[in-house]
């Protein structure tokens, strides 16, 4: 793997939530521009507080965070890296909170310094790649599951991230939903991790799977789907196939 | 949870500039509560329904709002002609129905009616985004317009939480009654909604960071002001007017 290319580096990465066991234990991670890395596991298996940790949210009680090959510590560095890396949240709901679709996905462009039309040419030309073009004056909380999540997609985008943090974005989405996503994301020609439970959204959107268990992530090198002897790494986490 | 029964409609009313409702409603609402005298108290309540027939607004859900603030002031009518000392009027047993009680009472009833109506028929008008919108653009102070969406947008989804854990304890046979039981579930269930209100802003909070929240809002909702919102602004300016003159020059 080319050094150079190295943009997320975490190592020995430990956190716990107060009153509970370690959510993640030494974990390491090295993510390349370009890499499309899958992550499957069993809940609680800390996917989620690893993106956290990422963005800054979450302090973790020991090891080192390197994006972008430097060093980043305090929320000053953390506000910086949120510019270039976009996280996905689990729940849309958490994600979009202005009246309208249009100002929600305006919001990231104006606080990178954005005039208000930039903003607003950003935010449709933005809803206008995911298919949206028409959702500008909807209400958010008015929008079915599958819209605000194509919504939330969209708030991220619209900030121009080089990277992109999934949190299971096909969680509770319709197979329809669910390949609108897959192309929008196949589009994109970002880098990006993306937690998911299903195999086959994640062999679809992704070049590598890794397993998380237990706060730690397992480097197989060996580890592939097989999509056509329809035997795969893994199969002790449970999934489901589509037909 | 919050239903907007009149904020979809086309009249007069509602194709008016929001901020000039807003602004309207407030003033006149000043000028109403202020005011003592019978004439202005009645034209003002004329005005206020003049504006819902402007507005064409369904009457029995108009009606169905008024029957909950007049329920409030029949407790007005029970108590102040009683309680008001003055002229009596007549003598109901061993009290005495005051002259000055009967007069408060009748005002009371006609500031709140009018007002209620003025407000339904401007405010109630536009929807809780537009209004939100508006606000911003009066130079209401950000904070409070944040607030006030900011509500607005999570209330449904802690009505929701609130459902789905009701629903959760009825499908376990949960049945409400007097013991120490039921109150006890109910406290869970609040204490639950309120952990889940704060874990759920912490999550907002966070999503909001991620897109470089730096304390500020914007507003991207534009108003413009037609010829047309001029003249009807300068019709209720003149109707302001003229309740002043009812009321404070006493030409009546």
């Amino acid at each position: 793997m080319d050094q150079n290319n190295l943009i997320i580096n975490l190592s020995d990465i430990s956190f716990a939530y107060p009153g509970s066991s370690k959510a993640l234990d030494k974990l390491n991670l090295q993510f390349h521009q370009g890499d499309r890395l899958g992550l499957i596991g069993p809940n609680g298996s800390g996917k989620t507080t690893m993106f956290h940790i990422i963005m800054g949210l979450l302090k973790p009680s020991s090891g080192t965070i390197e994006i972008f090959g430097r060093q980043v510590n305090g929320e000053r560095d953390f506000r910086s890296v949120r510019e270039r890396i976009g996280l996905l949240f689990q729940d849309a709901d958490d994600q979009l909170f202005s009246p309208t679709v249009l100002e929600d996905v305006a919001f990231g462009p104006l606080n990178l310094g954005r005039s208000q039309e930039e903003a607003k040419d950003i935010a449709q030309s933005t809803l206008e790649l995911l298919g949206l073009s028409g959702f500008e004056d909807r209400i958010t909380y008015k929008l079915s599951g599958g819209e605000k999540k194509l919504v939330s997609l969209a708030t991220v985008l619209a900030m121009e991230p080089e990277i992109l943090l999934l949190d299971e974005p096909s969680n509770g989405l319709d197979d329809n939903t669910k390949a609108k996503l897959t192309e929008a994301l196949s589009q994109l020609d970002l880098s990006y991790i993306l937690i998911s439970h299903e195999i086959d959204f994640l062999s679809e959107t992704t070049d590598s799977v890794c397993e998380m268990r237990n706060g730690k992530i397992l480097i197989d090198k060996e580890v592939y789907v097989h999509p056509h002897y329809h035997r795969h790494p893994h199969g002790t986490v449970p999934h489901e196939h589509k037909p | 949870m919050i239903e907007e029964p009149f904020s979809n409609g086309n009249s007069l009313v509602h194709n008016l500039d929001p901020r000039i409702k807003v602004i309207f409603a407030i003033l006149y609402s000043f000028i109403v509560a202020l005011s003592s005298r019978f004439p202005t108290l009645f034209a003002a309540l004329g005005f206020s329904l003049l504006l819902i027939v402007l507005a064409r607004l369904n009457v029995q859900e108009v009606s169905k709002r008024l029957a909950v603030v007049n329920g409030l002031i029949l407790f007005f009518w029970l108590v102040l002609p009683l309680t008001i000392k003055g002229e009596t009027l007549f003598n109901l047993g061993p009290l005495a129905v005051t002259r000055e009680g009967v007069i408060l009472s009748a005002q009371i009833t006609l500031k709140s009616n009018a007002i209620l109506l003025s407000f339904i028929a401007m405010v109630a008008s536009m929807s809780i985004t537009t209004l939100g919108h508006a606000m911003n653009r009066l130079y209401i102070p950000d904070k409070i317009v944040h607030l006030f969406l900011l509500t607005y947008r999570y209330i449904f989804v802690i009505d929701q939480e609130y459902q789905r854990l009701s629903r959760s304890a009825k499908i376990r046979s949960f049945r409400p009654g007097t013991n120490t039981h039921t109150y006890k579930t109910y406290a869970y269930l609040i204490g639950m909604l309120f952990v889940r209100a704060s874990a759920r802003a912490q999550r907002v909070h966070q999503a909001m960071l991620c897109r470089g929240f730096k304390g500020r809002f914007y507003c991207l909702h534009e108003f413009s002001m037609s010829l047309r919102d001029w003249a009807l602004s300068a019709i209720m300016a003149v109707v302001i007017f003229g309740l002043g003159v009812l009321e404070w020059t006493k030409i009546t």
